[in-house]
């Protein structure tokens, strides 16, 4: 894949062109982008897809509770995957509950990104004051437990999935701010960045055009943890109570709910969310990390 | 260097300051400590003597200054629980911590790094591409369901290691650890293993990403063409050009096992200080809450401040003026 | 892991192994669900630090696993008059230091209840009707209050008798084990906090000994990880088993369960007091004319609308009892008369329609998610109930660390609580949730819906000056006949605690929830 791929001059190649080229090198990214579009289709339409709305409490039978998959309901919908503890069809608990994981993980990871890749580039480059007010609020940041953000929210602000965002975005930016600072402390003392300097180039531009794209790797390597992260963590704040609301569950929320089932035999409840977690993190990362490689300025000399 | 140092520890105080307040407003906001701590047979009056006993009926910045005065003297203040010094308390726990934490680094790395050298050495073998999807699954379960099941299956079903707790604590050269008695070192093992799996996965993404970026380097190239061996390019420029990234999530992650290995030391049953924040979370304990998240951030200040200076030896283009922030 | 550290760990599993098969017959672990935080009797009223307490320490009277009231360090206990009362002690017990017990040990105890410093939940509300102690000869004393005072043994039996010596004596001492010298069936041994306590069997113990030698107190809150200890054998007895393991725990051969219904009570609060309450409105957001919980009929109508089988059945596993007053029958002062309200969702849309909303209105339902057995599954039930009778329910579950504060500042429409009676009868119930709210009195201290009525209060007052207990027991059934008919709350069900044992033991399972060392004997 680090194959030469140098375009000679001349030959009519637009550079998205050239990126999907290069992505579908790799049967398994390829294979992780098809499962990736797939869940982002059954995440979109889970409304229309889905046998019950597991967020209409109406629609919900205590009755039919913790039904083992291939059961019927009695109302006559069967229940491919069995149901949960409130008699909620586990098999559209996924498919909505993927929706909510999904707007989590990938909201709160680019936010988070975003802010985080400005502070720190800026306390990079910037230096003096603003580096050192950047950084120390990282410090404060990465000090303060996740929890007590969380449960700070949910007191002041109530339950709610942007609550959520705003706690994960709050948690996680400092670990992007952190790690591209580091790496651009090093990029701006390369050559390129002399030369641009040499040239007159504005800082704005030094910093976003040239410093960013070269310290992309590692944060993508990071990002697509951190959106895995996001959604394992939000499972987690969900399993000490302070996530999601119960009765709209996301799929970390679905795993959290199983875990009391864990012990009794009735495995679906945490099972299938938890596989269906597995396979949409594993599709992300494949694609994340092709994408790291084909985006990466440095393997393409 | 000193005067990076001194200058470090004076903003240091700053953001101490700016935590304190942080958690008093914090527990402020989420609740009076006394509607969770006391009876519920307690009437009116006894609650109003409850709350003026733990000083609570003062409004909020006298009760924050009379903190600060007794900050100045080294006291942080008693746990409302356990009417105990809370620096005490966290003391207490702090030695089960430092086991678990190192415990689980050490594991980390000693699986990371090789595999992930491994994997970027050699991208396209199958066990590199086994490698990178098996580490996908490190981080993507959470870990308390991952917790359960290595209960569940080394504990319950196989019957090798002890289901949860701390084990017997030995002595080695004055210091008391648990990691010292076989019986201690059994009952690490599993929660250990599940801390360290999430930073194994990170380590050896992280350090695969930086192998397949070095070795095109041109630097890389110029000391093959040299003629040094394969394991002298790899063991020294390959590794440490990757190390700046690695370095800094590792610092990240030390500190975070220490301070919060809230979920794996709740399932494990470990007494340590994660199952102390977040007790003290839940029961509003605000002079521990204050007094731990004080230690914690003197932590990451302190290992990021390592980390910068590690910056700059492992990589002589970075300064420490450069990093004086 | 490499292969050196897996003979390790294989070396060790078998370690553990031939020590837990050698194990001490006379030894037994058990699984805690809740943090211990403090040696110190007196320090903090708090449930799980009053169980540690009840293995070294005594009360005057104690309660039997019934919370029927028993002999403990008192022998007799009767009213003289209207403000007094006599309490013959013990004669021939010893401190576990050796010292002798006598009146002057309950004298500096009191006092110490009232002296413990920085308390967030003092022992005084045990004492306060105490104006006076008086020593009649070492082993009488006399207790004097402000009129007659029946509950006065039921108080007695809710606080610890620790020797004079260490009257002043503060919580670290106790802490550290050298103040913590009691009566009891057991003493200190060891105590690392958060983690475990180690106690040995006191020898010169004043009853029956307790057949274990040395007893180790885990902190094991996760309710799977105690579970799974259970399992793995690392413990041979857990509490509060989570219903969604009793199944399993059951067909399991090496296992036993032990059982009872508790003293605790899961209600509704609603609003009694706001014309417009905050979380109801109609179906399109728009407020209300008025609150609609005022309406007893609306009141009825929510009861009706929950299937309280189908919780006990579906949520709670069949391990609770659904519930029609405040305390099971079996207990004192409850009414023959009150039943479970019967499922009905026609009636309760009836009802609904009669009170003025034919098409329902929609509310959000509130209530801890860390406090009781399934509180967050429960109220979502009700939740899903309501909806099915044209109640839009929303349902918001949070930690009790934040909820507790919220619904005791009223900031709720309708939300779940739960209340255990220390006392073991109504009357602690009746006063704290239905009484009506009064700063002064302490009456309808836990009132969070600010219920009042004032036939009920003038019952319920009566009953508490009353000092014979069949004609009290009648006053106390009266009122919450009233409480209950006119649905001052609205009760769902009564827990159901649950011991996991290895089998060959057996327990005496209690109503108050407790897990005592001394009442787990080898099943003959």
């Amino acid at each position: 894949m680090s194959a030469p791929s140098a375009t000679a001059p001349g030959k009519i190649e637009t550079p998205f062109r050239r990126l999907v080229s290069e992505f579908v090198e790799d049967r398994l990214a390829v294979l992780g982008a098809v499962v990736l579009a797939v869940i982002l289709l059954v995440a979109l339409f889970a409304p229309l897809i889905s046998p019950q709305n597991p967020y209409d409490l109406s629609k919900l039978d205590i009755l039919d509770s913790r039904l083992p998959p291939g059961s019927k309901s009695m109302d006559g919908i069967t229940f491919w995957l069995g149901t949960d503890g409130q008699g909620r069809d586990m098999l559209s608990g996924i498919f909505y509950g993927l929706r909510t994981s999904l707007a989590v993980g990938v909201f709160s990871g680019i936010l988070a990104m975003v802010v985080g890749m400005a502070l720190g580039l800026t306390a990079a480059y910037a230096g003096g004051r603003t580096e050192t007010l950047i950084m120390r609020l990282v410090d404060l940041q990465l000090s303060f437990p996740t929890i007590l953000i969380a449960l700070i929210l949910l007191a002041v602000l109530g339950q709610g999935v942007g609550k959520i965002i705003l706690a994960l975005v709050i948690v996680q930016w400092a670990y992007y701010a952190r790690t591209i600072r580091g790496t651009a402390l090093v990029e701006r003392r390369r050559e390129y960045v002399e030369a641009a300097i040499c040239l007159g180039l504005s800082k704005p531009r030094i910093i976003f055009g040239h410093i960013l794209p070269n310290c992309m790797p590692p944060m993508i390597v990071i990002g697509t943890v951190q959106v895995a992260g996001a959604i394992a963590l939000e499972a987690t704040l969900s399993f000490l109570g302070i996530g999601l609301p119960i009765t709209e569950p996301s799929l970390g929320l679905l795993i959290a709910n199983g875990f009391e089932y864990l012990l009794s035999g009735k495995y679906w409840i945490s099972f299938f969310p938890g596989i269906a977690l597995l396979i949409t993190i594993i599709s992300i990362n494949l694609v994340g990390d092709q994408l790291r490689d084909v985006l990466n300025p440095r393997l393409k000399r | 260097m000193t005067v990076f140092m001194v200058r470090r520890l004076m903003q240091s105080v700053v953001v101490l300051l700016v935590m304190s307040v942080i958690v008093f407003l914090g527990v402020f906001a989420i609740g009076n400590p006394v509607d969770i701590l006391i009876s519920p047979d307690a009437d009116q009056l006894e609650r109003e003597r409850a709350i003026r006993a733990l000083g609570l009926d003062r409004p909020l910045w006298e009760q924050y200054f009379v903190f600060l005065a007794n900050a100045a003297k080294g006291d942080l203040g008693r746990s409302f629980v356990f009417n105990e010094p809370a620096l005490r308390l966290i003391f207490e726990r702090m030695p089960a911590t430092l086991e678990l934490a190192g415990t689980a680094v050490v594991l980390s790395l000693v699986v990371g790094i090789p595999l992930g050298l491994y994997a970027g050495l050699k991208p396209q073998a199958a066990t590199s591409k086994g490698i990178m999807a098996g580490s996908i699954v490190g981080f993507s379960l959470p870990t308390f369901w991952q917790g359960l099941m290595f209960i569940m299956v080394f504990a319950v079903m196989l019957g090798w290691l002890p289901s949860t707790g701390r084990g017997q604590i030995g002595t080695f050269l004055g210091i008391r650890s648990s990691l010292f008695t076989l019986d201690g070192l059994a009952h690490v093992i599993l929660p250990a293993v599940n801390l360290a799996l999430g930073n194994a996965a990170l380590i050896i993404r992280l350090t695969r990403a930086g192998v397949r970026e070095t070795l095109l380097q041109d630097y890389i190239k110029f000391a093959r063409a040299k003629g040094l061996s394969h394991r002298r390019v790899v063991g020294v420029h390959v590794l440490r050009n990757i190390l700046i990234p690695l370095v800094t999530v590792v610092g990240l992650e030390i500190a975070g096992l220490i301070a919060f290995a809230v979920v794996t030391e709740s399932i494990f049953a470990w007494p340590g200080m994660g199952k102390l924040i977040i007790d003290s979370i839940n029961q509003l304990d605000r002079p521990v809450m204050v007094a731990y998240l004080m230690m914690i951030v003197l932590l990451f200040i302190v290992i990021n401040l390592i980390v910068d200076v590690l910056y700059s030896v492992i990589d002589p283009r970075v300064r420490l003026q450069d990093v004086k922030g | 892991m490499t292969l050196a550290k897996r003979t390790i760990g294989v070396a060790v599993a078998a370690a553990i192994g031939f020590a837990a098969a050698e194990g001490r017959a006379q030894d037994l672990a058990i699984g805690l669900g809740a943090s211990v935080t403090s040696l110190d009797p007196h320090f903090h009223a708090l449930a799980p630090n009053n169980n540690i307490a009840q293995h070294v320490f005594n009360s005057l009277i104690e309660q039997d696993e019934n919370q029927k009231l028993i002999q403990g360090l008192a022998v007799s206990w009767s009213a003289r008059g209207d403000d007094k009362w006599i309490i013959k002690l013990r004669p021939g017990v010893q401190f576990s230091d050796g010292s002798d017990f006598t009146a002057e040990d309950v004298i500096a105890s009191i006092k110490r209840v009232a002296w413990v410093p920085n308390s967030p939940s003092p022992f005084t509300i045990y004492t306060k009707a105490i104006k006076e102690a008086v020593i009649v000869d070492p082993l009488t004393i006399e207790l004097r209050t402000d009129g007659p005072y029946p509950l006065m043994p039921n108080d007695l039996s809710n606080f610890f008798i620790v020797s004079k010596k260490f009257v002043q004596a503060p919580t670290e001492d106790f802490n550290r084990m050298t103040a913590a010298v009691g009566t009891g069936a057991y003493k200190f041994a060891d105590y690392a906090r958060g983690d475990r306590i180690v106690l040995e069997r006191n020898e010169g113990y004043w009853d029956q000994k307790p057949e274990w030698k040395k007893v180790t107190f885990r902190l094991i809150t996760n309710p799977a990880a105690r579970v799974a200890a259970l399992l793995a054998g690392d413990v041979q007895m857990i509490e509060a088993v989570p219903t969604a393991d009793i199944e399993k725990l059951k067909q399991n051969a090496n296992l036993t369960l032990a059982q009872a219904a508790s003293n605790r009570l899961i209600y509704l609060h609603m609003d009694h007091q706001r014309d417009a309450t905050p979380f109801i409105a109609d179906k399109q957001g728009k407020a209300l004319a008025k609150n609609p919980l005022k309406d007893l009929r609306v009141r009825q109508a929510l009861s009706k609308a929950i299937n309280r089988d189908g919780i006990v059945e579906r949520v709670m596993e069949g391990v609770g009892v659904p519930a029609g007053q405040l305390l099971a029958e079996s207990f004192f002062g409850t009414s023959k008369n009150l039943k479970p309200e019967k499922y009905d969702p026609d009636g309760a849309k009836k009802l609904l329609a009669e009170a003025g909303y034919p098409n329902g209105f929609a509310i959000t339902l509130h209530g801890p998610n860390d406090r009781y057995i399934n509180d967050a599954r429960v109220i979502q039930t009700v939740a899903q109930m309501w909806s099915r009778v044209g109640v839009d329910a929303k349902v918001e579950a949070l930690p009790w660390a934040t909820y507790a504060a919220k619904a005791t500042n009223q900031e709720y429409s309708i939300f779940l609580v739960g209340w255990g009676s220390g006392t073991g009868e109504t009357s602690s119930t009746l006063r704290s949730l239905l009484a009506t709210f009064n700063r002064d009195t302490g009456m309808g201290q836990a009132n969070r819906g600010r219920y009042s009525n004032p036939e009920l209060d003038k019952v319920l007052g009566e009953a508490l000056k009353t000092v014979n207990s069949a004609k009290r027991a009648e006053l106390l059934a009266q009122a919450s006949e009233i409480g209950i008919r006119d649905v001052g709350v609205i009760p769902l069900h009564y827990e159901v605690s649950t011991w996991g044992l290895k089998k060959g033991l057996k327990y005496v399972a209690r109503a108050d929830q407790g897990t005592l060392a001394m009442e787990v004997t080898t099943a003959k």
